[in-house]
């Protein structure tokens, strides 16, 4: 069912807000991925308010469905969510990457209420996830298993090797979502490593499909749907993003993949936030 | 020591670019962190010569082992932590295995990719390095250190782990009279009551530990191993010989580090009580620098503390 023109609103403006309050987080921090947090701002709010069933009162309930940040260094932005969530105090947020802190630069299970797996070393998330989704088959359970990637982190081997089993094990209950956003940290993906045309590749593998824009929270929440009908393979959705949308200076910039926030540039991010969308 | 202070993975680009104009067979690899190691600085300066190929680190360093197959020196760029553990394959079974001339560059070592936490830190590379057969490694302290170390690695006949800190880092040497050797311990402070043996960034704490303990009357001696392996078995026999009393610094896991190379040679050599000071087999985490060599024992303060329990366990 398409989202209702109140839900996409209501979307719409907690992107917006989690994307100022990403910018100020980072900023006062002055360490941290902007670019891709920003450009998964849209896929992760959509799952985390429309689509997973999870709840923060009950984290661990065997039934909940699971996502997985592959791009583990897009934490701030999962952070965000799920301390609005109620998973951890927002208190905490300003703790991130400090000493003794649970929010760590990349996600950890071990610390953080709601991680399901610890990421950051690129690759992983994927297979780890199929193991997951794999288990609910065995365990004769309906959760779903998400797992959101970066379009770099295909370049990493382990993903053709999970892509692979996952069609062999025709794990119908596996979604990956690609922030497809282009970029990755030296450059673009023409310039460091091409991966043409995405989609193909994996339907070559055996997989479904789905072509939306990851920007587009109701062709987010469609494209889930849709993932959910379709049974016999897993399903990826490759989702056409900008990297560090919303701040026009580091929209496409591989140079905003981790660089820290200056004073003036703070102003700009938030003075364009402000009004955007 | 100076109070200057440089990138060592600046000194380390610079170097490798310098290097490449002056001998045309040497290549440099990188899978996508350039920009972090600073292999781009070359990259910029020889785009024919210069391979990214993405983030792919285990294909990165099995084609270094092919390129060294025909005679061409590459240098293969990528975090500690991933050239270890991603790349570990081709590292034992094409380059350590067929002693092939490649030179592995591991950058962001130890906690010094500090903030990203430790999924990124790398406490385990010494370990790994150390225990492929071939392997020469080397960790770099300092800039000049950084400078010569990758000169010596280009001119040595065989594959090398050069072990890069994220860190700037205080000159501590003099770039005109340090005569650098792969293989040979430096002494930078006699002393007598005990020898400090440290290694990389550490080396810098080591030093501001002879300096307190010199104020509470022991006498530190200090002792730079920049090659772990192969290690310089004469000097630290020699040291504890003299001293009677060894602490090795270390940012890595105290297992299969430092420590354990030279606990290794003086157990059969010259036995004498040996403190290790090192990451105490645990997971760090994120944080400023500086804190989290306090919080997980590698500050100077740390380093005195087990001088004075090792000199009491002297007889
Ligand atoms: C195995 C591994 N190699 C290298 C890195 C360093 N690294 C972190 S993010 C990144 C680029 C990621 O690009 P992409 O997957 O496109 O992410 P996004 O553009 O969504 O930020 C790299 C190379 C890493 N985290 N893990
Ligand atoms: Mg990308």
């Amino acid at each position: 069912m398409s989202l209702r023109n109140e839900n996409r609103k209501h979307l719409e403006g907690l992107c917006r807000k989690f994307r100022q309050d990403l910018i100020k987080l980072l900023h006062g921090i002055q360490t941290g991925h902007p670019g891709g947090s920003l450009s998964s701002a849209e896929i992760m709010t959509t799952l985390y308010y429309e689509k997973l069933n999870v709840n923060a009162k009950n984290a661990k309930d065997e039934n909940r469905d699971r996502f997985i940040l592959g791009k583990g260094h897009a934490a701030p932005m999962l952070y965000l969510i799920l301390a609005d969530l109620g998973f951890f105090p927002k208190e905490d947020l300003v703790t991130l990457r400090q000493l003794d802190s649970h929010l760590q630069g990349h996600p950890s299970a071990k610390t953080t209420n709601g991680i399901e797996l610890s990421t950051g070393p690129l690759g992983l998330g994927l297979p780890a996830g199929l193991g997951i989704a794999l288990a609910a088959k065995l365990d004769k359970k309906d959760y779903t298993t998400y797992v959101l990637m970066g379009d770099g982190e295909l370049q990493e081997g382990i993903v053709w090797e999970a892509v692979m089993s996952a069609s062999k094990f025709k794990a119908d209950n596996l979604i990956v979502i690609i922030d497809n956003n282009g970029v990755q940290l030296d450059g673009t993906l023409e310039e460091i490593m091409p991966m043409g045309d995405i989609g193909a590749k994996w339907a070559a593998f055996g997989w479904n499909v789905l072509h939306i824009d990851g920007h587009d929270v109701g062709a987010i929440s469609d494209a889930v749907d849709t993932a959910k009908t379709l049974k016999g393979k897993p399903t990826v959705i490759v989702a056409r993003t900008v990297k560090g949308k919303g701040v026009s200076f580091m929209e496409g910039k591989s140079a905003w993949h981790g660089k820290p926030i200056g004073k003036d540039e703070y102003v700009t991010a938030m003075s364009e936030l402000e009004v955007a969308l | 020591m100076t109070a200057v202070k440089r990138a060592i993975r600046d000194v380390y680009g610079d170097t490798l670019a310098q290097l490449g104009s002056e001998n045309k067979n040497i290549i440099a690899l990188d899978a996508d962190v350039g920009s972090s190691s600073k292999s781009i600085v070359f990259g910029k300066a020889f785009p024919e010569r210069y391979f990214n190929v993405g983030i792919a680190e285990a294909n990165m360093v099995a084609m270094a082992a092919g390129f060294a197959t025909t005679g061409k020196i590459p240098f293969a760029n990528t975090f500690a932590a991933f050239m270890v553990l991603r790349a570990g394959d081709p590292v034992r079974s094409l380059i350590a295995y067929t002693n092939l001339n490649v030179k592995l560059a591991g950058t962001y070592a130890g906690l010094s990719d500090s903030y990203d936490g430790a999924s990124h830190h790398s406490i385990a590379d010494i370990a790994f390095m150390r225990s492929m057969p071939n392997m020469t490694v080397i960790s770099i302290s300092d800039p000049v250190e950084a400078e010569l170390a990758t000169r010596a690695a280009a001119s040595y006949m065989g594959p090398v782990y050069l072990r890069l800190s994220r860190a700037e880092a205080p000159v501590i040497f003099d770039k005109k009279t340090y005569d650098y050797k792969i293989g040979k311990g430096v002494t930078l402070v006699d002393g007598s009551d005990l020898t400090i043996v440290a290694t990389g960034y550490m080396l810098v704490k080591a030093l501001e530990a002879a300096e307190l303990l010199a104020k509470k009357g022991i006498s530190a001696r200090v002792v730079n191993i920049h090659t772990i392996k192969p290690i310089d078995r004469e000097l630290l026999v020699e040291c504890a010989r003299q001293t009677g009393a060894i602490v090795t610094v270390e940012e890595h896991n105290v297992f299969g580090g430092l420590g354990s190379a030279v606990a290794e040679v003086l157990a059969m050599h010259q036995p004498v009580p040996i403190e290790i000071v090192g990451i105490e087999d645990t997971f760090a985490e994120s944080g400023d620098y500086e804190k989290l060599l306090g919080k997980y024992g590698l500050q100077a303060a740390n380093v005195v503390a087990r001088a004075e329990k090792v000199v009491k366990r002297k007889k």
